[in-house]
């Protein structure tokens, strides 16, 4: 018996302003607890919101790049709930007029066909602060530097069938929103958070009962999450018995869900405007000028990696989603003068290394003008694929500023002089009198094979400076003339 | 010297008739005689005030002393004040200092007002006669068993008895008009985004709106022409300039299209109130106005309207006293919800508490429609009585409330009957109406006021009616017997 799975997703998504959503108090992370926060995320007696503008016109470039309708009039509502780190007593949200309006987007599926995933809304809100529950002796401390950092909650329709569709259309938003450095996209700082409705149906039935699995913040985890609970709804369906909708917990760290609350004690949040701030008017001046302003999305800039830079459609897919990785690309791309080997290097070593030192992009060692450098090294021939990793490797581990100065530094320079070269080959050819009449007997046809043995030699014998191209020419030439 | 109006108290300084430190003193010392009988004040800043007078003497002596420059004054205890005590009536705030001045204090202080210290009021600004305070009831000057009026009651009790000159006020459903009228001094409520919110605690945030009380219309527009203005920290503050409300005192009343809504005359109108009005309104005519009958046909739905509206929002609006991170705090809670509950049912008394669970029950599932969203409907229709009004006249005179101050204790047991108080005033906030009260008579010996009505941001043309009432009347003149016999 087959089932289908229908899955809708809630997405928190942090804005990287500079302020918070109605206060000038700063938004970085990772300052000590309650220094971010002031009166008016404390919610002292008297202060009033002032909405930032810098996070308006970010929710509006959302909204252009999923091709959604920017309401001209939306409205802020208090949602109402007691909660220690919700210092007003009510969060401040969009509810009946939400400024993003109906949107899509598209994903690529893995059989090469592509889905569009509708997108019913997105609205402005401000985040909660933080319930601290270790280290205070049993009693819980409260940190508000979180309180009131602008959100959009980005919320789809139930168009996806699968825990990878839900993945590819969580990192397709990812790719989207760090490509309008509208978020730092930084999931493990929770600057993207995903709630993912789930239900399971036979085929062609209605809709089955939902539940939710709130606040996972990265798409193993997602993936996981919804594969758990896709299981757990289908064993409790085939047993007989019913999904009872309900708010359920992930913990990544166990790989295990709870129930958290179910529907019947959900709270009655008493959702009215808020009477301090007016309703939010976007003139369609304001939208044309952002519109035109829109920076390159990953769906265009793989295009143009295509046609600017000669590189395969798959290629230019995994170079130009990630905006740190295209940018770090195309500088590197510009530096060596060949962005086939920029882009070699970058999907490669780059990335194998970074992976293995769980780095991301931003962090890598090598600046994307320092690998350029490396590979115009190699360009013009100055050093070999082994030698310039091992150049490579000075890099990484920040011993020199530049290739240059590690090649100079440790005498790498590649041997293109033929006159050395040459000596080298002889004598090779002199130590090994055994296989060169070996070669020298074979069938053509085998000779290229044993070609490889006298190159490897002469390499070896260069310390790996030799032009292995020159090489192979020179050793070819030596054994051919001798005959 | 506590019998001067606030503009002659600014002439006499700028003459070096008196300094402000002279001045300053002479009030504090009324206030520590007088303060233990009305209970007027709830923080009195005697350093403080004497520091400001100081600068305030300096700055008169060096010759570029701004328009009040050492002219004592005082605030409700709504507005926030930096390292003064804001209690907003409530044991909640009892212990509270805010780390900033509200706007209407900055300003004040700006112009060089000295702040004699903070008034009592309803708590959370909830009453209409000061018996909700957590500091105890204000006793109006004029009859000591009688209640001020609310919720402004300290800041216009202490302008009847000649403790300060002028206070600040704020005026939610009849917040300033009515302890005004009540205590027979000025009050105006300016239109909503005139005066900026922040630093005044709210009440209910689409109704609340601060404005002066004071002894005449000439000094309403002084300490109005100080608090009024564009602040970008109130999103519903309007960026519209401020007219010179002091120049335009005088233009005359003649011509002046009066109107007179029907249902502000109708039944439940103190016949004594009644005749003081028509006697006000014929001085208007005597000027040369014309008195316009006029209809406001949606007036009795203002009162239950306003009662889902301001509950609804002080039901969020006070969310935030908790117990978490400022303010009263229950001892030794149990858990989160022992914290939450305790906190609020320790410190919040029993208006408060009405009107949150009031408000709450508006705003609940199923109930919404029913109440909030209809009160909202209800208020554009108040709102379009009015507009349609404003088409045919000038100004719209009234009543202030139905009857002068009644005894302590005679509307505590029936809400609704103290609700009703307020039935005149309500409709003003509803629109977002500027609106002021002048007294215009005494019945048995206590203060009648009249209400003048305006239209958005004509505050210049109600100061001036008021003006010209009172270049030709003495009732803003007349005082409580007990101070007039005190030697004052």
């Amino acid at each position: 018996m087959n089932w289908e799975t229908v899955i809708g997703l809630e997405v928190h998504l942090q804005l990287a302003t500079r302020s918070k959503l109605f206060s000038g108090a700063a938004t970085a992370f990772g300052a000590a607890p309650n220094t971010q926060a002031c009166a008016i995320d404390l919610a002292l007696p008297g202060t009033l919101p002032v909405l930032n503008r810098a996070a308006v016109e970010m929710a509006i470039r959302f909204g252009l790049a999923v091709h959604a309708e920017i309401n001209p009039i939306s409205v802020f509502e208090r949602k109402n709930y007691f909660y220690p780190d919700l210092p007003k007593g009510y969060q401040t949200t969009q509810l009946a007029r939400p400024i993003v309006g109906p949107g899509h987007l598209d994903i690529e599926l893995t059989d090469g066909g592509s889905k569009r995933v509708r997108i019913h809304h997105a609205h402005l809100e401000e985040d909660a602060g933080k319930s601290l529950h270790e280290g205070f002796h049993g009693l819980s401390g409260i940190d508000l530097n979180r309180a009131g950092t602008p959100l959009i909650e980005i919320v789809t329709e139930p168009d996806l069938a699968s825990a990878e569709e839900a993945v590819a259309f969580a990192k397709k938003l990812h790719a989207i929103v760090t490509a309008l450095s509208i978020s730092d996209g930084d999931l493990s700082q929770g600057s993207m958070r995903f709630d993912v409705n789930i239900s399971v149906r036979r085929p062609g039935e209605p809709l089955g009962t939902r539940t939710e699995t709130k606040n996972l913040n990265s798409f193993r985890f997602m993936e996981r999450a919804i594969h758990k609970e896709v299981a757990r709804q289908i064993d409790v369906l085939e047993g007989g018995g019913r999904v009872i909708q309900e708010t359920r917990l992930y913990d990544g760290d166990t790989d295990s869900a709870r129930a958290m609350r179910s529907k019947e004690e959900a709270n009655d949040y008493r959702y009215f405007p808020c009477p301090d701030l007016l309703p939010l008017q976007v003139d369609a001046e304001l939208i044309e000028r952002l519109r035109a302003t829109q920076p390159e999305l990953p769906e265009a800039r793989r295009a143009r990696f295509v046609t600017d830079y000669g590189l395969s459609d798959y290629d230019a897919g995994q170079l130009a989603g990630d905006t740190a990785t295209a940018h770090y690309f195309e500088a590197a791309a510009r530096a060596a003068g060949d962005a086939k080997l920029a882009a070699n290097w970058v999907m490669g070593e780059i990335a194998a290394r970074l992976n293995s030192a769980e780095l991301g992009i931003g962090q890598c060692p090598v600046s994307p003008e320092q690998l350029g450098g490396l590979l115009r090294r190699i360009v013009d021939h100055t050093l070999s694929n082994a030698i310039a990793r091992q150049v490579f490797e000075e890099l990484w581990r920040g011993a020199a500023a530049d290739a240059d100065s590690v090649i100079e530094a440790q005498g790498l320079r590649q041997v293109s002089d033929s006159g050395a070269i040459a000596a080298m080959v002889d004598a090779v050819i002199g130590a090994n009198a055994q296989q060169v009449a070996a070669y020298r007997a074979a069938p053509e046809a085998k000779r290229p094979k044993m070609l490889g043995f006298f190159v490897g030699q002469v390499m070896k014998a260069s310390g790996g400076k030799a032009d292995p191209r020159q090489v192979n020419e020179l050793v070819a030439a030596r054994l051919a003339e001798d005959a | 010297m506590h019998d001067l109006t606030l503009a002659e108290m600014c002439d006499g300084l700028a003459r070096r008739a008196f300094s402000s430190i002279e001045l300053t003193r002479h009030l504090l010392a009324r206030i520590a005689a007088a303060n233990p009988r009305y209970n007027a004040f709830i923080t009195v800043d005697e350093a403080g005030a004497l520091a400001r007078a100081e600068t305030a003497d300096a700055r008169l002596a060096a010759g570029d002393a701004p328009a009040l420059c050492g002219v004592p004054i005082a605030h409700k205890d709504i507005f926030c004040t930096r390292g003064l005590r804001t209690s907003c009536g409530s044991r909640m705030l009892d212990n509270f200092i805010a780390p900033y001045d509200a706007t209407v204090v900055e300003r004040l202080a700006a112009a060089g007002a000295v702040t004699l210290g903070k008034t009592n009021m309803d708590e959370f600004a909830m009453g209409s006669s000061n018996e909700t305070s957590y500091y105890g009831p204000v006793k109006n000057p004029w009859a000591p068993d009688c209640v001020p009026g609310g919720s402004s009651g300290g800041s216009a009790a202490a302008v009847a008895a000649r403790l300060a000159p002028g206070a600040t006020a704020t005026d939610t459903g009849g917040s300033i008009r009515q302890p005004a009228a009540l205590c027979g001094i000025t009050g105006l409520k300016p239109t909503y985004g005139r005066v900026s919110r922040w630093g005044m605690i709210a009440f209910a945030s689409s109704l609340d709106q601060a404005g002066p009380m004071a002894r005449s219309a000439e000094d309403a527009a002084l300490l109005l022409q100080a608090m009024a203005g564009f602040d970008e920290r109130d999103s519903t503050c309007l960026d519209r300039p401020v007219p010179d409300y002091r120049a335009a005192l005088d233009q005359p009343l003649a011509g002046l299209r009066i109107g007179l809504p029907a249902e502000y005359f109708g039944a439940g109108l103190n016949p004594g109130t009644a005749r003081a009005v028509r006697d006000a309104l014929a001085e208007f005519e005597r000027q040369g106005a014309r008195l316009v009958d006029i209809r406001l046909p949606h007036s009795d739905l203002a009162v239950p309207a306003y009662y889902v509206i301001a509950p609804a929002e002080a039901s969020a609006n006070l969310s935030r006293f908790d117990g978490v991170r400022y303010g009263h705090r229950c001892a030794n809670p149990r858990d989160l919800r022992d914290l939450f509950m305790r906190t609020r049912a320790e410190g919040f008394g029993a208006e408060v508490k009405r009107r949150i669970l009031v408000g709450t029950y508006c705003l609940s599932a199923g109930y919404y429609d029913a109440y909030y969203h209809k009160a909202q409907q209800v208020r554009r229709l108040i709102r379009q009585d009015f507009l349609d009004a404003f088409a045919q006249v000038d100004l719209i005179l009234g009543p202030t409330c139905p009857n002068p101050a009644f005894a302590f204790g005679a509307k505590g047991g029936d809400p609704v009957a103290m609700y009703l108080e307020d039935i005149y005033t309500i409709a003003a906030n509803l629109a977002g109406l500027p609106a002021l009260s002048v007294p215009c008579g005494l019945v048995d010996g206590k203060p009648v006021g009249l209400q003048i009505i305006g239209n958005y941001f004509d505050e210049a043309r109600m100061l001036a009616a008021a003006h010209g009432f009172q270049r030709a009347t003495d009732w803003h003149r007349r005082q409580p017997e007990a101070l007039a016999e005190a030697g004052a």
